[in-house]
């Protein structure tokens, strides 16, 4: 009895303390749903949606101040999401914030050109350039959000956007709609004459 | 010993015309040194290997010229001696056509090995010994699949492994490799099953073989009588396609469903290909890495079909070319079979350690390929042929709605792309390339997912940064404000006099400490005494007036 009662209250003190560091470590900060649309939102930290970076975003959103329309890396993916999650209706993204690029892109150092200013560093939302004064500077590409917020900065234009290229463990299969077979699955009400 | 072993049916599958015969006609073809072998780093599943030479190094056969990274990952050997001509990108066996980090071997002909460690007898060797043996030669599963073998025979301790199941099935069309091997070297393939189910410490053992293939059949009954074997049972099995499948192999030997999303391990069975097999057994007891397979040439396109023991690294289009070269009636090139390969844009790739079989179609042969998808009547039948028992219309309808997250509620991931519902499908809907769309997709949705994650965290640790930052920038103001404040509270008003005052007081202390410290002014004239009063008098004045 008494060990049964000893070992009780080991694990409850063992719980306690594992569940205060959880509640600390991993802390939920404020509010869950704007977290929910945080976690849509895709991080690129660019502000083109007029907030300072995606959280600011989504708790406008969450406060009814700013629309679902405004996040161009997103793009039509993300409007569809939030919508979702909203229970609202999609709609286009707003033009006034940008439109959805085509492909993805992250940005590179040309290292012969940069004088080591640091002010890329200093723009850069994700800490994705390395690099100390008067030294040469360099992405980390599978860092860097393509949020180009580190091009105006450069005093000496040596900041270039490339296109992020496919390889064999990232390469998608072609959907077979697009190689030409166009058929929707509701049209089989009219094959059966 | 005829098998009285009770069989089991998995559901759906299709009785296919097999095309084996075009290919089993003659002997396993010698191997021969290419001009160039290509090697890519990536050959299995998991991370690449990584170069351990450099353009220009010598290497000797079997010597290793890439190692493992990581876990899930094994070394890649020279398959020839030679010289590492280039380490570059070239394109490799793969749907995307796309290229990969290549070594690139100039052979010196010699076909010199390294100094292979004298052989082993596995009896001798501990399960762990033997699994780094087989990581060390490189051995993935040469069925298709090419996941490391050493990790499939590490099921931890904990897991007993009731059946050690052995894939002899080969139930694709047109690939006979297996076939050849089984028939020609079923010593090699029993002896590698024995060293298999002793790291295993497996209860027992079961080869399923189709019974299409009778000749590697006896074969391995012969070899097993001969090497005095009774512990290893071979279990014909019912030509349906595709038995071959690893859960459906288990479940038509054992009637055990492996769980959906599970691995074969959760029911206690491990499943290995034949020609894994052999592999092993070369690669234990005599040290010789994987450096060659068996490969199966075959289609109405090629000239003189065949099965060839290739070097890895051969370029298709030289192996080919050896072999006699295409029919002018070539019409497309597969990599694998009919309906799990995929198409090549080229022929100028490599064989790779999962290259099974180079398929040549020829004008004859039917090619779904080319016929115009019509729209889904609804008849089902995709449904009834699966064999993983998934909805494939239902699948193909969330796929063509990129409904991404329903289509996972439908068991996408089950699905093994035997092709068997396009096949049947009477509108010839590409449905398994919808279902490899979906799952490239949902990939990169998960990539793109994660790497999200990552930029939110780096973002947040970034505005912590910075705010601590501003904090200690903030705190280190307020110290120095404090600290002037404090001191001006101490002191009168007129504080800087008083600064003032205090530094002369401090100049005349110092002074007097000099003025008693030096010691060379006793004993001195009368003269030199008031030389040195009057100097110090007008220096005390000069210091009175310039305080003054
Ligand atoms: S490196 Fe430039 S483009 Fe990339 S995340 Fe940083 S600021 Fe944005
Ligand atoms: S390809 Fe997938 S969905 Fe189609 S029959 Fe095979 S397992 Fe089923
Ligand atoms: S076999 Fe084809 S037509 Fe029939 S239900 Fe399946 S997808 Fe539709």
């Amino acid at each position: 009895m008494l060990e049964a009662i000893l070992t009780m209250s080991l694990l409850a003190a063992i719980f306690g303390v594992i569940l205060g560091y959880v509640a600390t470590r991993f802390r939920i900060k404020g509010d869950p749903v704007v977290d929910k649309i945080d976690a849509i939102l895709p991080q690129t930290q660019c502000g083109q949606c007029s907030f300072p970076g995606c959280r600011p975003y989504a708790e406008a959103i969450a406060k009814g101040e700013a629309d679902i329309n405004q996040c161009p890396p997103g793009g039509e993916a993300t409007i569809v999401a939030l919508a979702d999650l909203l229970g609202l209706d999609p709609k286009p993204l707003n033009p006034e914030n940008g439109i959805e690029a085509e492909e993805k892109t992250v940005v590179y150092i040309d290292e012969k050109v940069c004088i080591g200013c640091t002010l890329c560093i200093q723009a850069c939302p994700v800490d994705a350039i390395l690099g100390a004064a008067k030294q040469m500077h360099t992405v980390i590409a599978s860092e860097c959000t393509g949020c180009d917020l580190c091009i105006p900065p450069c005093p000496v234009e040596c900041i270039h956007i490339i296109p992020v290229e496919e390889d064999i463990s990232t390469w998608r299969w072609p959907s077979p709609t697009q190689a030409g077979a166009e058929i929707t699955p509701d049209t089989q009400t009219t094959v059966t004459e | 010993m005829q098998s009285k072993h009770k069989l089991f049916n998995f559901h759906g599958g299709l009785h296919l015309p097999g095309h084996k015969e075009i290919s089993t006609g003659q002997a396993i073809g010698d191997v021969f040194i290419p001009s160039r072998l290509v090697l890519p780093l990536q050959q299995h599943i998991g991370e690449s290997s990584e170069a351990t030479v450099k353009e220009g190094d010598p290497v000797l056969k079997g010597q290793i010229i890439a190692k493992a990274n990581g876990y899930v990952s094994v070394p890649l050997h020279a398959p020839t001696s030679g010289t590492v001509s280039q380490i570059i990108e070239q394109p490799v066996p793969h749907p995307s056509g796309l290229s990969a980090t290549c070594i690139v071997i100039k052979p010196d002909g010699k076909d010199e090995w390294i100094d292979l460690d004298s052989s082993a007898d596995y009896r001798q060797m501990d399960p762990s010994a033997l699994r780094n043996r087989i990581r060390d030669a490189g051995i993935v599963g040469l069925g298709g699949a090419g996941f490391p073998s050493f990790i499939k025979l590490n099921p931890g301790a904990k897991t007993a492994i009731d059946e050690l199941i052995i894939n002899a099935a080969e139930c694709e069309p047109y690939i006979t490799c297996d076939d050849m091997l089984m028939r020609e070297r079923a010593e090699d393939v029993i002896n590698g099953i024995r060293i298999m189910k002793h790291a295993l410490q497996a209860r027992r053992c079961l080869i399923g073989i189709e019974d299409n293939k009778p000749e590697a059949h006896a074969a391995l009954k012969d070899a097993c009588s001969k090497l005095g074997i009774d512990d290893i049972e071979i279990i014909s099995i019912p030509t349906l396609y595709p038995a071959g499948g690893e859960k459906q192999l288990i479940k038509v030997l054992t009637g055990k469903e492996s769980p959906s999303h599970g691995l074969p391990l959760d029911v206690g069975v491990v499943c290995q290909n034949v020609a894994t097999a052999a592999a092993i057994y070369q690669a234990v007891t005599y040290n010789k890495p994987l450096i060659s397979r068996i490969v199966t040439l075959t289609g109405e396109g090629i000239k003189q079909p065949g099965n060839h023991e290739v070097l890895i690294g051969t370029p298709v289009d030289e192996w080919i070319t050896y072999c006699g070269g295409y029919h002018d009636s070539i019409k497309r090139l597969v990599m694998g079979g009919p309906m799990m390969g995929f198409n090549l844009g080229t022929d100028k790739i490599p064989i790779i350690k999962t290259s099974n079989c180079v398929l040549a179609f020829g004008e004859g042969e039917a090619d779904a390929q080319e016929q115009q998808a019509m729209p889904c009547i609804r008849c089902g039948a995709c449904m009834d042929v699966c064999p993983a028992q998934l909805l494939p219309q239902q699948l193909y309808w969330q796929a063509y709605a990129r409904d991404f997250d329903k289509i996972q509620d439908y068991n996408l991931f089950d699905c093994i792309e035997c092709g068997c519902c396009s096949y049947v499908c009477p509108s010839q809907i590409p449905l398994v390339q919808y279902y490899r769309f979906a799952k490239t997709e949902i990939w990169a949705l998960e990539r793109d997912k994660k790497k999200s994650d990552r930029a939110r965290l780096r973002h947040e640790f970034r505005l912590e940064r910075l705010e601590k930052e501003k904090k200690e920038r903030e705190e280190r103001m307020r110290k120095k404000k404090a600290a002037l404040k404090t001191g001006k509270d101490e002191k009168t008003k007129d504080s800087k006099k008083d600064a003032i005052e205090a530094a002369l007081e401090r100049v005349r202390e110092k002074q007097k400490k000099s003025q008693t410290q030096t010691k060379n002014i006793d004993n001195l004239s009368a003269e030199q005494q008031k030389k040195i009063d009057d100097i110090d008098a007008r220096r005390n004045q000069e210091q009175k007036d310039s305080t003054s």
